[in-house]
């Protein structure tokens, strides 16, 4: 199997995980959006590692897993605060930030 | 003593100073305040006269220095005081002048409420004329002249809860900054030419510069005069500014403040000397306003008014003089400090007049006061004779030498300057007659409630006194040519000339023509029944009524076009300039109002916009387009 085909596998990763992001109204749902999209770009650093025979591509993905984990930490509490604040998780609820 | 002199602008300036600062608490004494600091000055200014008379010829001359004012790269200037023959000759006058109307004011204006404010402004007035006179260099001559002009302004508005008084004020100040404008220019041509503004150093180097130079600095000199002494073609603010009290037209507007034009002149002498074109336009200046005063003094039934045009016409004899040349010189300071008596004290007599008649000033409701008012009567009786030129009183001796001087000389200019001359003693003894019978003579033409009276002894002393100088000053100054051998160190020494006529004949000539003046005003005036409203005026009249139109000329050729001027700019200014800095903002403004729409607070949206920013980023990178 080529290497190749985990990138091409990658790219529709991230798009399946921008779409969830863009299109879903939950919170949660879009969250896990954003995840997708960092593994997406996890399997494509690890292919590319494999690609050209290096491991920086390796160690890059644990720093974005390490990194993935802290935001998680602080998304979820965002999430929750604002659904003790509205009683929703509708990301287009809060909107105070209309110019 | 010569050493003091700067007590005699100090002395004033303190005591206008504490007058206006001490408020209320000094309206009881503060006149007297006034009166005492002008006599301060007369005090110093009479010993500085008498030592400098104690030192030979060539030594009079004191400079005293005050402080380093300017020190400037290429500008070094000390304010300093010269003392010379000149300047003491001024000292004098605006002192002893100055001192006689403060008193007579202290009764004039006694029922005035703001009295100490009107003496506060008098001493800013002295002030400011002295330093205008002792000045050693143009710079600070210019701070004087400045000042003069404030105090004239603020003491014609003096009574400016009427708005055509406050517009006299303004039209003084206003026409006067146009005069002004001579005088920076001439400094600035000054400093241009030869580094310096003093007095000292420029006359010293104007051997050096070249004709055409010294002629435009002559020339602007002479704008300046024109503003400050109301010489043609700025001489119209005069007549209005006799909305000011009447002891601040007989000092300011007639004594003092007026002749400053012709002692700038006599002062640059050395300038003149070398210049005749400017010489030959100071001289036409001076002739052609003293024909322009004299016709509109004819016209004139506001007494005060009347004088004014008496003053521009008294001044005009001075310019002409002045323009001469040397041969003038001594004779327009000598007619200024006669014409300073004389005509100080017809102004303090029309006063006197207009207190006793309940501030009535046309002439056609006075007459007959002679009897109600004999000091006043007798007092004014004197100035006439002197202004009229009949000897010995003082205007003889001073204006019948300046017609004969500007006879003196070749070509058609001893023709035309001394007809001039000779013709205006001829006008100046009609309007001055017809004053004085209208006035004094004929029948009372007074209204029901008007009760003539004569003043109090405080204004009748300073009337008395000017007149014994109108009466004996004359002849006590030319006596042995007293008065041309003292200025003689400033004016320089000039040999005797021969008129184009002989002396005898100029002088049977003018007697003629003041006879004939005098004569006519009385078979006119003093005679005939004088009908109290003016008759349906003919056209040379009506033109010398309206001073020649030459309000409806400023405003035709000036005001009008300097209005659009303005407007246009202002204008201009609005929709170009402020469109430009306006158009900015605006658009700005519309570019932020388009911008504002993607702040949407949508979290997804702005989630979108990030992505495509990312692509955006990784196709320019990735890819190079863009």
């Amino acid at each position: 199997m080529s290497p190749m085909a985990f990138v091409y596998l990658a790219v529709v990763l991230f798009v399946i995980g921008a779409a969830a992001v863009l299109l879903r109204r939950n919170a949660i749902v879009a969250f896990m959006g954003v995840e997708l999209m960092l593994n997406a770009a996890n399997l494509a650093l690890v292919a590319f590692s494999r690609i050209h025979g290096t491991i920086d591509g390796q160690v890059m993905a644990f720093f974005v897993m390490v990194v993935a984990a802290a935001e998680v930490v602080v998304g979820l509490a965002i999430i929750i605060a604002v659904f003790r604040a509205r009683q929703t998780i509708s990301l287009d609820e809060p909107a105070e930030l209309k110019g | 003593m010569l050493d003091l002199t700067w007590l005699l602008i100090a002395v004033p300036l303190a005591s206008s100073f504490a007058l206006l600062l001490a408020g209320k608490r000094a309206d009881a004494w503060g006149h007297w305040l006034g009166v005492a600091a002008s006599a301060t000055t007369f005090v110093v200014g009479f010993g500085a006269f008498l030592q400098l008379l104690g030192l030979d010829a060539e030594s009079r001359e004191h400079a005293v220095h005050l402080f380093t004012w300017i020190s400037g790269s290429e500008l070094q200037l000390d304010a300093g005081l010269l003392v010379d023959p000149l300047s003491v000759t001024f000292v004098l006058l605006v002192s002893f002048v100055g001192t006689l109307i403060h008193l007579y004011s202290v009764a004039y204006m006694e029922h005035d409420p703001r009295r100490r404010v009107f003496f506060a402004y008098l001493n800013l007035f002295v002030a400011a004329m002295l330093l205008l006179v002792l000045a050693d260099s143009y710079l600070l001559l210019f701070v004087g002249w400045e000042g003069v002009g404030l105090a004239s302004y603020l003491l014609i508005g003096f009574w400016n809860h009427k708005p055509e008084y406050a517009t006299a004020a303004n039209k003084a100040f206003v026409v006067n900054r146009v005069g002004d404008v001579g005088l920076i220019v001439a400094m600035g041509l000054m400093f241009a030419t030869f580094g310096s503004l003093g007095f000292e150093e420029v006359f010293a180097q104007v051997g050096e510069a070249s004709t055409a130079t010294l002629t435009a600095i002559g020339l602007t000199l002479l704008v300046a005069a024109t503003g400050k002494s109301a010489q043609f073609p700025l001489q119209s603010w005069l007549g209005d500014a006799m909305a000011g009290p009447t002891p601040v037209s007989a000092l300011i507007h007639a004594a003092t403040m007026v002749t400053a034009g012709v002692y700038l002149i006599v002062r640059s002498s050395a300038i003149f000397d070398l210049t005749e074109t400017a010489r030959l336009v100071v001289a036409a200046v001076g002739a052609l306003t003293l024909l322009l005063g004299a016709i509109i003094g004819m016209a004139k039934d506001d007494i005060k008014k009347a004088l004014a045009a008496s003053t521009m016409s008294q001044i005009g004899y001075m310019m002409l003089a002045a323009g001469l040349g040397p041969v003038g010189y001594a004779f327009a300071i000598f007619h200024l400090v006669t014409h300073g008596f004389f005509k100080a004290g017809m102004f303090l007599g029309a006063g006197s007049v207009m207190h006793g008649m309940k501030d009535q000033v046309d002439m056609r409701r006075f007459g007959a006061l002679r009897t109600a008012m004999v000091v006043t009567w007798v007092t004014f009786g004197l100035g006439w004779l002197a202004i009229l030129g009949v000897p010995p009183f003082a205007g003889f001796w001073s204006k019948d030498k300046i017609i004969e001087s500007a006879f003196v000389g070749e070509g058609w200019q001893p023709w035309v300057f001394g007809l001039a001359a000779l013709i205006g003693a001829g006008l100046t003894a009609f309007y001055m007659s017809r004053l004085f019978f209208m006035t004094f003579h004929g029948k009372a033409r007074w209204t029901d409630d008007q009760h003539p009276h004569e003043s109090p002894w405080l204004m009748t002393v300073p009337m008395i006194l000017l007149a014994v100088g109108s009466a004996g000053l004359g002849w006590f100054l030319a006596a042995g040519d007293r008065f041309s051998t003292w200025l003689e160190p400033v004016t320089g020494h000039v040999e005797h000339h021969e008129p184009v006529l002989s002396v005898p004949v100029i002088m049977t000539l003018t007697l003629t023509l003041v006879a004939v003046g005098v004569v006519v005003a009385w078979l006119k005036y003093g005679r005939a029944d004088v009908p109290t409203e003016a008759p349906a005026p003919s056209l040379a009249t009506l033109t010398a009524r309206n001073d020649f139109f030459q309000d409806s000329v400023n405003r035709a050729v000036f005001e009008r076009p300097g209005t659009h001027l303005t407007r246009t700019l202002v204008y201009a200014d609005a929709a170009v300039v402020d469109g430009a800095v306006n158009g900015t903002a605006t658009g700005v403004s519309k570019l932020g109002e388009s911008l504002r729409r993607f702040q949407s607070g949508q979290v997804r949206s702005y989630a979108a916009l990030i992505l495509i920013g990312l692509a955006g980023l990784v196709a320019f990178v990735v890819l190079g387009v863009l």
